[in-house]
């Protein structure tokens, strides 16, 4: 990647300003004090009723200073990129520390990064008429599908963050990390039901990724046949069955299920499910699972981490056994274990903690045909809404958003939509059988934790998990699903 | 105000950010806008977070953006920025009215009518520089007495994700070309506890407690709230999951919020107007059991969701919603009203950027006359949940999935914790099957429900 110099360019900043502020954060000691500059401007536009309805830009740039001190974090930020105030946060945030003034390393080195997302022209900067062509396409696509589609909301969204982080240690790492995402929406009517349907993605790409791999028509006519599907569908069964989950997006349930709980932060304090588990068994041997961040034009990827660590691939679960955890410099340096690049934040307004970057399992022996052939009742899921996990009990929840019947080997009737509920450390091992059809989702996915929100991708091949409780409102036995 | 001290102070504007709003209102229509509107968003925050006795982060920061609405006839778009520099201010302003090009006519789109605009008068009592009164290692102390009041309850609390004390303040301002201008302030301070527990066995339940007020003086104590999380989180010690059945439902009115919330989504104009609600084209019928009444309220002074006017500048005020089972109004900002023929409720909610969207004031069920322990003493065999995990709430079908954890109900009483449970129905009938609410309203924020039993559903277990 070139050297863009981004802030140098321009905010007029230099290596000696940067020098000055890192001296001002660690005025009153501490073991590590960081930079993080941001600039990130947007677009997002929206089609309801066949109509733009809304189109915004927007701005927004700022600085944060965090300074570490053993295991205490002060942070403070500024909106206003004049070294005054970028100083007098630096002030503020030396405030956790107590001690004599520590001095930055001198000279800052940058690393070689990668270039995972090499566009040439950032979606940003593209005509906005190319947007809205997006939008109105897919407006037309998920109407052209069916009659009963009777409403679509069609929408685009893009960015572009330009980030420098500096730290007290030497590190100066810059990037310019785009994102883009396209999504429609729709909702199907009959005399007397309703029902909605949801599909889009993106990536760190270029704007032509609409006009090329995926097309609007592509996600609206995947939304439209959502809708009509569920208009459809019957109630979902309630209690413990065979679940299988189909490849790609229903790998939300490993990022519920285990990646939240390997967060380093999570063990560290000893507060997750997983704490201390390290070289035992989690998972099924037919289980590996990884987080990705070098995956060129992913969602979740990313040159550095927002603490301009290099990103990598860390494998989580090998074979069932659990190997690793994601780490922050923080938790890194707090554990005497390495840094695996996973350091994030949402914006300048927040302190980086461990983060998922592109979390998925990797492909099996099975053959995804067998495995549905394999199942006399259970539920087939093969879209999901989110998820939520309790880190420290390991119960995780997703939301199936399509999913049918298994009857005797065969996929019937489609089922409404359902919670399915799980216990963390052992979902994993009751996975019976794995696909070797391994999917990454399209690129909609975001992470909350802590107030902060960041894109992230998931993955997984065909899985069979022998016994997950399954939220339906069945009252009667379709098919020996109540006890 | 005028565009000439722009000019004279080409790095930053310091002037007041009330006559900003208003000039880049007439900027924006002297550069072509046929209306417009320009908000200001000003705020500082201070939070820290002490776990096991010691200071783990300590954050302190303020900052402000501002963003601009143009009409262009039926067209409209929107900018905002975080660089108030003469420069940054201009490209926002340019980059609307360029975007308000692109966008498609609608004949719904305006700005509400000059009479409708206004905005409460009075002290609506949500400011309190109180908040941040408290030198720094008060505030510290603050979180660090929450935590231990926590972790002092019981031996088998015995570790914890720390106590915190936050405060802050924001600074609203609103201006448009019909004339209105108009803003205010408000304070914000909590604490809060999240212990964990652990049993003989090994595992491990968390759970939290908090306290919020507008001011200081007005915050529970750190005792309390530790104390209260002590026992939110021991009582969860040896949860086991529960066989697949029928029974009544005992919602705690922190998940009770989270039906409102439906009914809320349900009302909400924009869902209304597309078709995506369930409650859509219902006005007048009745779609909840009798004694359910649900207002919402944006004038009561001190409230979590009070304010003097909405996003548009219309004045809040007091809407009933359901009235004793039957829906009475949706709540609409100006655009879902015309699209409705209905008027606007004064719930317009704006962020920076895009369009309003529908947004609460103080919003409640109004509570019954029995006690919460009453309520539950009412239940044979059932289930009293505490927290749910997961969002499985389809507004357009209604169906209704959660994941859920809490306590078995067995004659009468808490008998034992479960968990990895999950409860299900479809909000049509849920809000009929509201069979009784109990007296225990509370505000801890703009949304607000008692203890309530709901019968019908399905709790999915074993």
């Amino acid at each position: 990647m070139d050297n863009n110099r981004f802030f140098f360019q321009h905010y007029g900043l230099t290596e000696h300003d940067l020098e000055r502020y890192l001296a001002a954060a660690l005025s009153a000691g501490g073991d590590y004090a960081d930079l993080y500059f941001e600039y990130l401007s947007s677009t997002s536009l929206t089609v309801d009723e066949s109509m733009v309805k809304s189109a915004s830009q927007g701005i927004s740039a700022g600085c944060g200073v965090r300074v570490v001190s053993g295991e205490r974090t002060g942070y403070a930020y500024t909106d206003d990129l004049s070294a005054n105030r970028i100083l007098h946060a630096a002030r503020t945030a030396a405030l956790i520390a107590s001690g004599p003034a520590k001095t930055p390393s001198a000279g800052f080195q940058q690393k070689q990064a990668r270039s995972l997302y090499p566009v040439t022209l950032p979606s940003v900067d593209a005509e906005i008429t190319a947007k809205v062509e997006l939008v109105m396409r897919g407006d037309r696509a998920a109407r052209a599908y069916d009659p009963r589609i009777k409403e679509v909301r069609a929408s685009y969204a893009d960015e572009l963050r330009n980030i420098l982080v500096v730290g007290s240690d030497g590190t100066f790492a810059e990037d310019s990390q785009p994102l883009a995402r396209l999504n429609v929406s729709c909702i199907a009517k009959t005399e007397g039901t309703s029902a909605r349907g949801s599909s889009g993605g993106g990536g760190r790409v270029a704007l032509d990724f609409f006009f090329g791999e995926k097309t609007p028509e592509y996600f609206a006519k995947e939304a439209a046949r959502q809708a009509i599907l569920q208009l459809d569908a019957r109630e979902a069964p309630a209690g413990e069955m065979e679940v299988v989950l189909g490849p790609g997006w229903p790998g939300v349930l490993l990022h519920e299920a285990v990646g939240h709980g390997l967060e380093a932060d999570f063990n560290r304090k000893q507060t997750s499910a997983f704490a201390g588990l390290i070289g035992k068994r989690v998972a099924s041997e037919k289980c590996t699972v990884v987080d990705n961040g070098t995956m060129p034009w992913r969602r979740g990827s990313l040159n550095v981490d927002d603490e301009g660590h290099p990103t990598q691939e860390t494998v989580l679960i090998e074979k069932g056994i659990l190997k690793g955890y994601l780490s922050d410099k923080l938790s890194a340096r707090l554990m005497k274990t390495a840094d695996t690049g996973n350091g994030r934040r949402e914006s300048y307004e927040h302190i980086p903690m461990p983060r998922m970057t592109n979390t998925y399992m990797l492909s099996g022996q099975d053959n995804p045909e067998d495995i549905v052939k394999s199942v006399k009742n259970g539920i087939y899921a093969v879209n999901f809404g989110g998820g939520q996990v309790d880190i420290t009990s390991g119960k995780f929840v997703f939301s199936a958003s399509e999913a049918y019947l298994i009857e005797n080997g065969k996929v019937t009737a489609p089922i409404k939509g359902a919670t399915l509920i799980g216990n963390g450390p052992d979902v994993l091992t009751r996975v019976s059988m794995v696909g070797n059809d391994l999917k990454l989702d399209e690129g909609v996915g975001t992470c909350g934790k802590d107030g902060q929100a960041v894109p992230v991708g998931v993955g997984i091949p065909t899985l069979k998990v022998d016994r997950l409780t399954v939220g339906g409102t069945a009252k009667r036995d379709p098919g020996g699903f109540m006890q | 105000m005028s565009s000439t001290q722009l000019e004279n102070q080409p790095e930053q504007i310091e002037t007041d950010l009330r006559n900003l709003a208003q000039e880049m209102v007439s900027r924006a229509m002297s550069g072509g806008a046929s209306a417009a509107e320009c908000v200001i968003a000003e705020g500082d925050e201070f939070s820290t977070l002490v776990r096991l006795g010691q200071v783990e982060t300590l954050k302190e920061s303020g900052s402000r953006s501002i963003g601009v609405r143009v009409f262009n006839g039926k067209r409209t778009a929107s900018t905002y920025s975080s660089d108030f520099s003469r420069e940054g201010l201009d490209r926002m302003l340019k980059s609307a009215l360029e975007l308000s090009r692109i966008t498609s006519e609608d004949p719904f789109a305006g700005l509400p009518e000059p009479s409708q605009l206004g905005s409460l008068s009075g002290d609506l009592d949500l400011y309190h520089p109180d908040v941040y009164s408290l030198p720094g290692q008060e505030r510290i102390a603050y979180a660090r007495r929450t935590e231990k009041a926590a972790i002092d309850v019981d031996a088998r609390i015995k570790n914890s994700d720390g106590g915190s004390f936050d405060a802050a303040t924001g600074h609203k301002i609103f201006a448009n070309s019909l004339g209105f201008r108009g803003e205010y302030r408000r304070s914000y301070c909590s604490i809060a506890a999240v212990p964990i527990a652990q049993d003989e066995s090994g595992a491990m339940q968390r759970d939290y407690w908090f306290s919020v007020a507008r001011s200081l003086a007005k915050l529970d104590s750190p005792e309390n709230v530790g104390r209260i999380a002590a026992q939110r989180t021991l009582r969860r010690l040896g949860s086991r999951k529960v066989k697949t059945a029928q029974v009544p439902i005992i919602f705690d009115p922190l998940v009770a919020a989270s039906i409102l919330e439906h009914i809320f989504e349900g009302v909400n104009g924009d869902s209304v107007y597309r078709g995506a609600s369930f409650l859509a084209g219902k006005l007048g019928e009745k779609i909840a059991a009798d004694q359910i009444t649900v207002i919402d309220d944006g004038t009561i002074p001190g409230g979590f969701g009070t304010s003097p006017f909405d996003g548009e500048g219309i004045p809040t005020r007091r809407t009933v919603v359901i009235e004793n089972g039957v829906l009475k109004s949706y709540l609409l900002n100006t655009y879902t009203a015309k699209k409705l023929k209905l008027q606007t409720t004064g719930n317009a909610s704006r962020g920076l950027a895009g369009t309003p969207g529908i947004g609460l004031g103080n919003y409640f069920l109004q509570p019954g006359m029995k006690t919460p322990a009453e309520v539950i003493g009412g239940v044979k065999e059932g289930l009293y949940v505490t927290e749910f995990l997961g969002h499985g709430a389809n507004l357009v079908t209604g169906d209704y999935s959660r994941g859920a954890s809490g306590m078995w109900i067995s004659g009468g009483e808490l008998a034992y914790p479960v968990e990895e449970i999950t409860v299900a129905g479809n909000l049509k009938e849920i809000f009929f099957n509201i069979s009784e609410i109990a007296n225990d309203l509370e505000f801890r924020g703009p949304l607000a429900c008692p203890t309530i039993r709901i019968d019908g559903l399905t709790v999915g277990g074993e």
